[in-house]
């Protein structure tokens, strides 16, 4: 049983603190039993199956450098196609510019001022959507969520509203709200609730009833037990909701800037394919899927913090 | 039978001076429970059915009542009654005079399982026990006691998940006092226990129960638990009544033990072996 986790370079877990219970316990004149020694059956087969040590490939993955050198040996192989591809002269130009150029249309944006504009303003709007989507996704999440009432009356309108595509909303938003700030944040605002709202809904419905019912037991009740019992309890489940609502902000974006827009990375493509500049278009594409990575990647190290403290 | 083996009780028996630095007069009093003609019906029209019927009893102030009964036959549903987590279909149960309307202040509830929240340490979980309106420094103070009192100081700031299950029931028992309960409900605390830590358990209740003068009831399916810990034992089980079919009627009490002796007993003394078979066949059990 020790030698389990020691193969990894994960922080001392479950073997070290029982270890240190078990001689506080004695101290105590109290003695315990471990899971291990309480439960011999099942711990055999588990220990057979772990590596026995960092030598082991699979050991590798655990490490961070590691993965981060892994993950990007698939795509450096597919910019090294693209660079065979175009000076094989499979592609015309228009149709894919090799990579230079790509990266040359990069450095003209930036020296003209307008790359850092585009990103700017489209890192902005997801941000605000993503904030407003993601508050009212964990309030009506939690509404629905708690209450059977809400429950009742709120989810079949919800639920249909979810069912409408992106870009149907986008006539009425601009009829609404003309064609400013407004109405872009919006639209990425209803994409970034639905994630949230359907993860925290569904999470606080199935809260560990004995949980629930410990705290009413201590007299909490109310928005007292939500913040003690039930919001604590679905902290990881909300932030696997606010990731997948990142990455759909990201998504309700472009479609905003696809339709009516003057800056942006989704203007940065429709004017592109207008002035059949595809190395512009190819950077713009690039730039959206290392953006949303970012994001995501960041969001993700808060997700991993929030299992860690809540779970 | 006949053979007596001097029983071997793993701890020394408890000092009273081991409970000495909880302050007792801090704490409320113990009151008398009092449960009146209680029926508890589950399910509407055919679907209905009944788990317990005609139970009145008293619990005299600072008594602990163990509960005993076969599995199912609504030991639990008793207990949350007398928390308000249940509400009776009829009759009423009430403390120091008062019927029980909703959760009960005047009562803690220990569960089977720990129930502590694994985002907290110990000491947070204990605290959430802690009555309305007490002061931070009161609070800390007496949480800091009662870890003492249940051999948990050293392990305040772990976490639920850092300790053992019998660490964790501990903590669940400290949560319930912290509440100055006058009625302390237990609801098979031990049960899930394996059975030396369960002992030592039963040895910690006592030393508590001196030390926090409560009433105490105890719900269990382990007859030497009862014998051990009960002033009084209640059996619950299902009566033939006046030749009825007694399949779908509910459980009542089917009999009550005065354990004599003063507490720590004897685990292996020729009396209680008696009581506990005579117990054992109250429960459909062959006592051997």
């Amino acid at each position: 049983m020790t030698h389990i986790g020691s193969h990894d370079g994960l922080p001392a877990t479950g073997n070290s603190v029982i270890a240190t219970s078990k001689e506080g316990l004695e101290a105590t004149g109290v003695t315990i039993t471990t899971a291990g020694a309480a439960q011999p059956g099942p711990a055999g087969p588990s220990q057979d199956r772990s590596p026995a040590n960092g030598w082991s490939p699979a050991g590798v993955l655990d490490k961070g450098w590691a993965r981060l050198f892994l993950g990007l040996l698939i795509p450096a192989a597919l910019i090294a196609a693209w660079q065979w591809s175009t000076s094989a002269g499979i592609f015309s130009v228009v149709q894919l510019p090799p990579p230079a150029m790509v990266f040359e249309a990069a450095a003209d944006l930036i020296q003209r001022g307008e790359l850092a504009t585009h990103i700017a303003i489209s890192t902005q709007r997801v941000l605000i959507g993503f904030a407003f989507g993601a508050a009212l996704g964990l309030t009506f999440g939690a509404l629905v969520g708690l209450s059977r009432w809400a429950d009742v009356l709120l989810a079949p309108l919800i639920g249909a509203l979810r069912a409408v595509p992106s870009l149907a909303w986008v006539p009425l938003l601009i009829l609404w709200m003309k064609i400013g700030e407004d109405s872009k944040v919006t639209l990425i605002l209803i994409g970034a609730f639905f994630p949230v709202f359907t993860t925290v809904s569904l999470a606080l419905r199935h809260v560990d009833r004995n949980l629930v019912e410990a705290g009413r037991a201590f007299g909490l009740k109310g928005l007292k037990l939500l913040t003690t019992v039930q919001l604590p309890a679905v902290v990881p489940s909300v932030f696997s909701g606010l990731r997948l609502a990142l990455a759909q902000a990201w998504l309700f974006l472009v479609a905003a800037e696809l339709i009516a827009s003057s800056m942006g990375l989704g203007f940065l493509l429709t004017d592109s394919q207008n002035n059949g500049r595809t190395d512009r278009l190819l950077l713009a594409i690039v730039l959206l899927a290392v953006i949303g990575k970012i994001t995501d990647a960041l969001l993700g190290v808060a997700e991993k913090w929030a299992v860690k403290r809540w779970a | 039978m006949t053979v007596v083996i001097p029983s071997v009780r793993p701890t020394a028996p408890s000092s009273p001076d081991s409970s000495s630095s909880v302050d007792a007069a801090h704490h409320a009093s113990a009151l008398p429970v009092s449960f009146r003609a209680l029926r508890r019906t589950f399910g509407n029209g055919n679907a209905a059915h009944t788990v317990l019927r005609d139970i009145s009893f008293d619990v005299r102030r600072g008594e602990v009542l163990a509960i005993l009964g076969p599995s199912g036959c609504g030991k639990s549903t008793l207990l949350r009654a007398a928390a308000g987590l249940d509400a009776p279909s009829a009759g009423s149960v009430d403390i120091d005079g008062t019927p029980v309307q909703g959760i009960d202040s005047r009562c803690a509830f220990a569960f089977q399982e720990p129930r502590l929240l694994p985002w907290h340490t110990l000491q947070a979980n204990v605290a959430i026990g802690l009555p309305k309106g007490t002061s931070v420094k009161q609070g800390k103070s007496k949480v800091g006691r009662l870890l003492e009192l249940v051999g948990l100081d050293k392990f305040a700031k772990h976490r639920p998940r850092e300790v053992s299950g019998g660490m964790a029931q501990r903590a669940s028992l400290a949560r319930a006092l912290a509440r100055n309960p006058g009625v302390l409900l237990l609801d098979e605390p031990f049960g899930a226990l394996d059975a030396l830590t369960r002992i030592k358990m039963q040895d910690l209740l006592l030393d508590v129960h001196a030390a926090e003068p409560t009433t105490v009831l105890l719900v269990t399916h382990d007859v030497d638990e009862a014998l051990q810990l009960a002033d009084r034992i209640i059996v619950l089980g299902k009566e033939a009544s006046a030749g009825q079919e007694t399949e779908h009627d509910g459980a009542t009490i089917v009999r009550t033990v005065d354990v004599p002796g003063d507490r720590p007993r004897n685990r292996g003394s020729v009396e209680l072996a008696r009581m506990r078979s005579s117990l054992l066949a109250s429960l459909g059990v062959d006592g051997h």
